[in-house]
């Protein structure tokens, strides 16, 4: 599915500090809107974003609905090992995504 | 509804349902600078926090408070010793103080986040850095909405 964008380098220099980019389709609706009808449209937002490298995780972010829609966050890491960088958000509504990258750091 | 009904409407119940209908609107409650000092002091606890370090960037005015580009950037060195733990934003007008919060680790080099958010009115913005040694440190900013977020949903 091409509802998740990733910015990552496919490749780094050990210990290099690499910044990645991750960028998903989702309403992010707050549950403070009323829609058409005059009724506030309930709220659907991811609540945690997640980054492991090879399992281990780096980075997590826990959403609130002041959040954009399409959700973007760009944070950095330090590259360690080769191997994969995995992206998880998951939200209301039993919602789960998870993307991964390859990376060869030499 | 009062003031909509077949039977004879008085003055009275008429008046009180317009009251209702425009009071309405507002009804989803507002964060407010105390909620967002509370959202704050729960993070917090008792330790002060401390000007400097932390540096929040974003636009002084914005056209489109749906969309508005946030970096939250720290100065540390990011060692096992010396890192830091979290960065968490809170904004005062908004439904909820709450923005978001990020856990960093040395893993991550650089005390980096950036993110876009939404903004209901123009506000200040409170971008607060714990450190691994328990320490607090803030940057704030002010910015100016020209259209709002939360707004009706025009679809």
């Amino acid at each position: 599915m091409t509802q998740v964008l990733i910015n990552a380098p496919k490749t780094a220099k050990k210990g290099e500090v690499i910044e990645l980019k991750a960028l998903i389709l989702h309403v992010m609706e707050t549950g403070f809107r009323p829609g058409t009808s005059g009724r506030i449209i309930p709220r659907n937002i991811i609540e945690r974003f997640t980054a492991s490298w090879n399992g281990a995780e780096i980075f997590r972010m826990d959403f609130s609905p002041a959040i954009s829609a399409n959700p973007f966050v760009s944070f950095f890491a330090v590259a360690s090992e080769s191997g994969k960088i995995s992206f998880r958000w998951t939200g209301d509504e039993g919602f789960a995504v998870e993307e991964s990258v390859a990376i060869d750091v030499a | 509804m009062p003031g909509t009904t077949k039977e004879r409407t008085t003055r009275r119940t008429f008046i009180a349902g317009v009251a209702l209908v425009s009071v309405l609107p507002f009804a989803p409650a507002r964060a407010t600078p105390e909620a967002m000092a509370a959202a704050i002091k729960e993070v917090v606890g008792d330790n002060a926090i401390r000007e400097g370090r932390v540096t929040l960037d974003l636009p002084p005015l914005i056209e489109n408070g749906n969309a508005v580009p946030l970096a939250v950037s720290v100065e540390s060195p990011m060692t096992e010793a010396d890192h830091i733990k979290a960065i968490h934003v809170f904004n005062e007008k908004n439904p909820q103080p709450h923005v978001f919060d990020a856990r960093l680790s040395p893993r991550n080099g650089k005390a980096v986040v950036a993110t876009r958010i939404k903004l209901g009115d123009s506000q200040k913005i409170v971008a607060i850095a714990e450190t691994s040694k328990g320490e607090f440190f803030s940057a704030s900013a002010d910015v100016i909405v020209t259209l709002a977020a939360c707004l009706e949903d025009l679809t």
